[in-house]
């Protein structure tokens, strides 16, 4: 088997990380309605740190193919994610229902062996459910090693080094291909897509399947959403003219 | 006989696995919050830890009635290998497993469930009941209430949320025969950890962060050290200071830092930008230090102080 890499880089749309959710009236969600959504910031950070691969050793990369599952609007990051680099593309359209990380991965693991992808790298939290969770749950499905929070990554001959951001720090992990890669935030600066780009990327390849293709009914998620509420709100502060105010108020809240 | 038999059949499959984390005879104080939340489900405790110098410590934190070790430590947590060793003493024997959410705690927590086909709970923040938990999702900017339908609960706790377990008897410990591998696991190389005579952030009774606000490294260590020494308190910073090369990545507090709750948080040069609350907001007393008095962070500050940080920051290290 080539050693040459096969990078599956997963995207997930997201609502744009500098708005500020609101609750629904029913209380069972966010409101999605007139929101802008974009690409999940961490899955720009992976899709860029694939490129920057490529562009490295050029050789070594024989494909780049980017995944998303969500409802069909998410083609939209697709294009964003072609117009900045990746060869072609897949859409696995599983309508407005929120799909949660096992599913995702049992989903991916089929597209993983359909491309016969060898590194997988992703973003390691999507900003809306914050759960930290779909690249291990691949790497434990296909049995593959995996890196999470990965601030650097090198591939040397069939082996990938990776610097892990961890607690206290930062550690080195290596593994042989095939291997899942999640990325952390300082991995990279991700880049634009050019005009000329967005308008070639209209031609490149996006594969459209539904869940029946992939020979599956449904989605099982396991976990039921009861409620979802505003946090408690602070109660409004005072500010202070000074420094010696400051104090005289810590002592008093017993901070101090 | 056969009624005390099904009774303690059915004791055994509702306790709680917890795996402690720690090294060198040192318990990570995140794990001791685990196992409070774990004794608000109520089901008897039986701690897991995989490097043998913490099984003294583990069996001593109230709550635990039985600590399992392994005879030989499982270096550097790695997933691939202690994911299939927690899948094979769970399955069948335990209905709930808890992790801290630390960055162990994230890494193998997710690999243990697509072994088990459970789908985990990330960051619990409270228990409800032994199937019912509250998460923080959208940056801590919505609380999910999330019932499982899975038959064994697998969930990470946000230490910030629960008070460290405290001290009691030692339980007994057990020594496991473990031998559960992945046969596929990556390998560690080097490590580079960051030593500090500082609390550790995570767990500080007090911090003082610094922001895009001071400017550069110097300003950062000429007057963020000096408030936090006479404070105690722990050293934190905002993704903007991070990215700016003031100070290490690990004391970034927000979405994708550290979660912090303790008893006073110190915001300098910080806009209190949505990731950066998330992190943060949980603190007790926030004080805001900014001179630019339209900045977020004055809205979830108890006290707020619009200035220059340059001659507010030595004057109140001085005058504490």
């Amino acid at each position: 088997m080539s050693n040459k890499l096969k990078i599956l880089v997963p995207v997930k749309r997201v609502i744009d990380y500098a708005i500020k959710p609101r609750i629904n009236k029913t209380n069972t969600g966010v409101e999605t309605k007139g929101v802008k959504f974009s690409i999940n910031p961490f899955c720009d950070i992976a899709l860029e740190e694939s490129l920057r691969l490529r562009e490295k050793t050029p050789e070594s990369v024989e494909s780049i193919h980017a995944v998303s599952i969500g409802p069909s609007k998410a083609q939209d990051i697709l294009r964003t994610a072609l117009a900045k680099g990746a060869d072609t593309s897949t859409l696995i359209d599983v309508g407005e229902e929120p799909v949660e990380p096992l599913q995702v991965a049992k989903l991916l693991k089929k597209v993983v062996e359909d491309k016969k992808s060898n590194l997988i790298v992703l973003g390691k939290q999507a900003i809306d459910d914050d759960s930290n969770q779909t690249g291990q749950m691949l790497a434990g499905l296909l049995n593959w090693p995996q890196a999470t929070n990965a601030s650097k990554v090198e591939v040397k001959g069939d082996e990938v080094y990776v610097t892990r951001e961890i607690d206290g720090g930062a550690d080195v992990l290596k593994a042989k291909l095939p291997m899942v890669v999640s990325v952390d935030l300082r991995l990279n600066e991700p880049r634009y897509a050019s005009l000329p780009n967005i308008m070639k990327a209209k031609k490149k390849p996006l594969e459209k399947l539904k869940l029946k293709d992939l020979g599956l009914d449904s989605i099982e998620n396991r976990l039921k959403v009861l409620k979802v509420e505003e946090p408690p709100a602070r109660q409004a502060g005072v500010k202070v003219e000074n420094v010696d105010q400051l104090i005289e108020k810590l002592k008093e809240l017993k901070a101090l | 006989m056969i009624f005390k038999r099904l009774f303690s059949v059915t004791r055994s499959l509702k306790d709680s696995l917890i795996l402690i984390e720690g090294s060198k005879g040192q318990i990570n104080p995140a794990s001791l919050s685990t196992v409070s939340a774990a004794t608000q489900i109520g089901e008897p405790i039986t701690a897991l830890v995989v490097d043998p110098s913490i099984a003294e410590g583990a069996a001593k934190v109230e709550g635990v009635t039985k600590v399992l070790k392994t005879g030989k430590p499982y270096e550097h947590y790695l997933s691939e290998q202690v994911s299939p060793l927690l899948k094979q003493l769970i399955d069948g024997k335990f209905t709930h497993f808890l992790i801290s959410g630390s960055s162990v705690g994230k890494s193998i927590l997710p690999r243990l469930g697509a072994l088990l086909d459970v789908q985990p709970l990330s960051d619990i923040t409270k228990v409800i009941d032994g199937k019912t938990f509250v998460r923080p999702i959208y940056a801590g900017n919505a609380l999910a209430t999330v019932e499982s339908t899975d038959g064994v609960i697998l969930a990470s706790v946000r230490a910030s949320a629960f008070a460290p377990a405290k001290e009691q008897d030692a339980a007994p410990i057990e020594e496991i025969s473990a031998e559960a591998e992945s046969g596929n696991s990556a390998e560690f190389v080097s490590e580079d950890l960051v030593t500090s005579e500082r609390p550790e952030l995570g767990s500080a009774t007090r911090v003082v962060a610094g922001g895009r606000g001071l400017k550069n490294r110097e300003t950062f260590d000429a007057l963020i050290d000096p408030l936090a020494k006479k404070l105690n308190a722990a050293i934190g910073a905002s993704r903007a200071a991070v990215d700016s090369g003031f100070c290490d990545n690990s004391l970034q507090v927000g979405q994708t830092g550290k979660i912090v709750a303790p008893e006073l948080y110190i915001a300098i040069g910080i806009s209190g930008a949505i990731q950066h609350l998330a992190g943060m907001k949980d603190a007790k007393v926030i004080v805001a230090i900014n001179k630019d008095a339209e900045a977020p962070i004055f809205n979830v500050a108890d006290i707020g102080l619009v200035g220059d940080l340059d001659t507010i920051v030595p004057e109140l290290t001085e005058k504490i």
